[in-house]
């Protein structure tokens, strides 16, 4: 793998490609929500709207032979690192098909041939093995990046500082994407962490942070590069602190008794990334429902190929309990 | 032959295959310069330096953790958990993360990830230096769990946990560090899931791990001087357990104790009872015994942490009240 040259700025057909990227997420989120709701899927879900920037421009940022570990919150990024829809659609119907073949599901979504290490349902709990990847990077001489996802709640459990410690401690090629929404859940910012600024928790580590506009792709992606740039050069680990928002309930179903009503109506009017970047691309109507129609295309067929697949056979469940 | 100490022969085999492969590599607290808090790895930093001998920092989460990510990227990490106490810390990583990333990727995803850790009564180190929690990890399905008695049997243990390609949780115990046995000059891997009977025996079966072998081995010789032929059976393994070798064995003596030194409550005696119960119900001739510690944290006074720690004793008593016979 190849160093990449430090890009400035973005060319507009690759903006064009992530807005592409970015409205598939959200209509297979919105169609998750729809299929949820009428019964289709089991367990629990948690959808990305308002965090599609961070996922395409983190994933895209990463070359081959990277890895991620994600959160309970993973279609965006399993979408956005190149899982087909059909693969992530097929696990949340828990089919054969699934990209984690129906063992894992929505909280659990794997594709390790696209460097998905897994999605985690311990809010952190993924951390410490983003170190260990990376440090078997570092140990092999390899030029990889190992990437954690996780969000501003995860900074308060232990496994964050023990991983930032560890990291920084063995300069090891990984980087840290804080996706801060603001939210633990139901709990706000202000409720479960003493300080505002949430670049701080690198300094303690004396790590390189950056804080970065989750809602603008183009600078998630500039940064992404940048911080994965530095990691594989051997310059050590990132912070990447990057301020989202989540533009729905905690999981399918959430009421949000504990917001304001009228605050996410504001953070749709003001803070939508995909909104933000057609305004940016000056994309004309047709333009836009010509993409519509293909990505929600992709989506409904996601839907039928997951429909018509394989379910398991319920003694499966007692397979790849060990290799 | 060579004659190797118990930990003598854990470096042995954490040195040969650090010479074999380039995947294999340690760490964990204090494994470097001081070489382990139980000697285990002295001199080892010498030979292979410190990328492949690492010191790590008081994290048993990021420790268990980084160790599962490396192994995920197919290199064989052993790490070492100082005290198995400290096991409760890492528990979250070794039970979500290392025990389901397989079956939770659909098999996409291996773990050949080794966690050593000691344990162990008898030196009065209080509540939380000296606990037997080998069941629990037991109860985890995804996970290996392994306790070795003697050195013969924890190197080649050893051997085949390094390179069996799932996580393992690796038991070795304070006091046995200083036994010596002689071994063969080539490791002998032993494969995990295969027990080893100690000496064999008619009337009774003790099923022992750990420093209840040699217990039970002693107490199998004072039996024997009151008529009573005991056979010693070490599963050694206890996840994948050699059910079929413990079965058969009770099966020829009518009889069994299970012997460890974790709290019997629930204890891994209690799986073992249930398994010979399930399969030898016909042919036993007496309710099965246990021997554990008793229902209390270890105290610090000795008087207090002997009187808690089975002893060979209490074996004893346990093999005479299953052929009827009053030891007393």
């Amino acid at each position: 793998m190849a160093k990449v040259e430090r890009e400035t700025r973005v060319s507009e057909e690759l903006l064009r490609d992530f807005f592409r990227e970015m409205l598939l997420i959200r209509r297979f989120e919105e169609k998750v929500e729809e299929r949820f709701r009428a019964g289709e899927l089991p367990g629990f879900l948690h959808v990305a709207i308002g965090q599609e920037a961070v996922a395409v421009g983190v994933c895209r940022a990463m070359e081959e032979g990277d890895v991620f570990g994600s959160t309970h919150r993973a279609h965006g990024h399993t979408l956005a690192a190149g899982t087909h829809p059909n693969e992530v659609m097929a696990e949340l119907y828990g089919k054969l098909e699934g990209c984690s073949h129906g063992y894992g599901g929505s909280m659990h979504l794997y594709d390790v041939e696209r460097g998905n290490l897994g999605a985690n349902a311990v809010v952190g709990g993924g951390l410490p093995s983003i170190v260990g990847a990376a440090l078997a990077f570092q140990l092999r001489r390899e030029p990889r990046v190992a990437v954690a996802f996780f969000g501003d709640g995860a900074t308060n459990i232990g496994h964050f500082h023990e991983s930032m410690n560890l990291a920084q401690l063995w300069n090891v090629p990984a980087v840290f994407v804080c996706e801060n929404n603001n939210w633990a859940e139901s709990t706000p910012r202000s409720q479960h962490m003493p300080i505002d600024d949430i670049a701080k928790r690198a300094l303690a580590y004396d790590m390189r942070a950056m804080k970065v506009d989750g809602q603008d792709v183009e600078e998630v992606y500039v940064s992404a590069r940048e911080a994965l740039d530095h990691a594989r050069s051997g310059e050590g680990p990132v912070f990447m602190a990057v301020e989202t928002h989540r533009l729905v309930g905690h999981y399918i179903g959430d009421p949000q008794v504990y917001r304001p009503k009228d605050e996410q109506r504001e953070l749709r009017a003001t803070q939508d990334p995909i909104t933000k970047l057609r305004e940016r691309l000056g994309l004309s109507d047709d333009d836009f429902e010509q993409l519509d129609r293909e990505v929600s295309e992709i989506v409904e067929e996601s839907v039928r190929f997951s429909k018509a697949a394989t379910d398991p056979k319920p003694e499966d469940a007692l397979k790849n309990v060990y290799a | 032959m060579p004659s190797l100490s118990y930990r003598e022969a854990v470096r042995d085999a954490l040195s040969r295959a650090m010479r074999d492969d380039p995947d294999v590599f340690i760490m964990g607290e204090d494994i470097a310069e001081m070489g382990g808090s139980m000697g285990v790895t002295q001199g080892m930093l010498d030979e292979f330096g410190p990328e492949r001998v690492r010191n790590t920092p008081i994290s048993e989460i990021a420790i268990a953790g980084a160790g599962i990510g490396a192994a995920m990227q197919g290199m064989r990490p052993v790490v070492e958990i100082m005290y198995e106490d400290f096991l409760t810390v890492s528990m979250e990583q070794i039970v979500n993360q290392a025990a389901k990333h397989r079956y939770m990727s659909g098999g996409q995803l291996k773990v050949p990830l080794v966690i050593r850790t000691q344990g162990g009564a008898g030196w009065s180190p209080g509540a939380q230096h000296a606990q037997q929690l080998e069941a629990w990890f037991v109860h985890v399905p995804g996970l290996k769990v392994v306790y070795s008695s003697t050195p013969t049997d924890v190197r080649g243990l050893l051997w085949s946990a390094i390179y069996d390609d799932n996580p393992i949780v690796f038991f070795e115990h304070r006091l046995l560090y200083g036994i010596k046995e002689e071994v063969p000059e080539e490791i002998e891997p032993i494969p995990l899931g295969k027990a080893r009977i100690h000496r064999e025996g008619e009337d009774v079966t003790v099923v022992a791990t750990g420093p209840l072998v040699h217990m039970s081995l002693q107490a199998a010789e004072q039996a024997e001087k009151e008529g009573i032929s005991v056979e010693v059976v070490d599963p050694r393994t206890l996840q994948p357990l050699d059910e079929q070798t413990i079965v058969e064995s009770v099966k020829k003596t009518n009889r069994c104790v299970t012997a460890h030194e974790a709290v019997t409550r629930m204890g891994f005696g209690a799986e073992v009872a249930a398994v010979v119960q399930h399969q030898a119900f016909d042919w036993l001739d007496a309710p099965i015994e246990r021997v554990g510690s008793k229902f209390a944290p270890l105290a610090f006074a000795p008087v207090m942490e002997q009187y808690v720690v089975p002893q060979v004793e209490d074996v004893l008593q346990a093999i005479y009240r299953t052929v009827g016979r009053d030891g007393d």
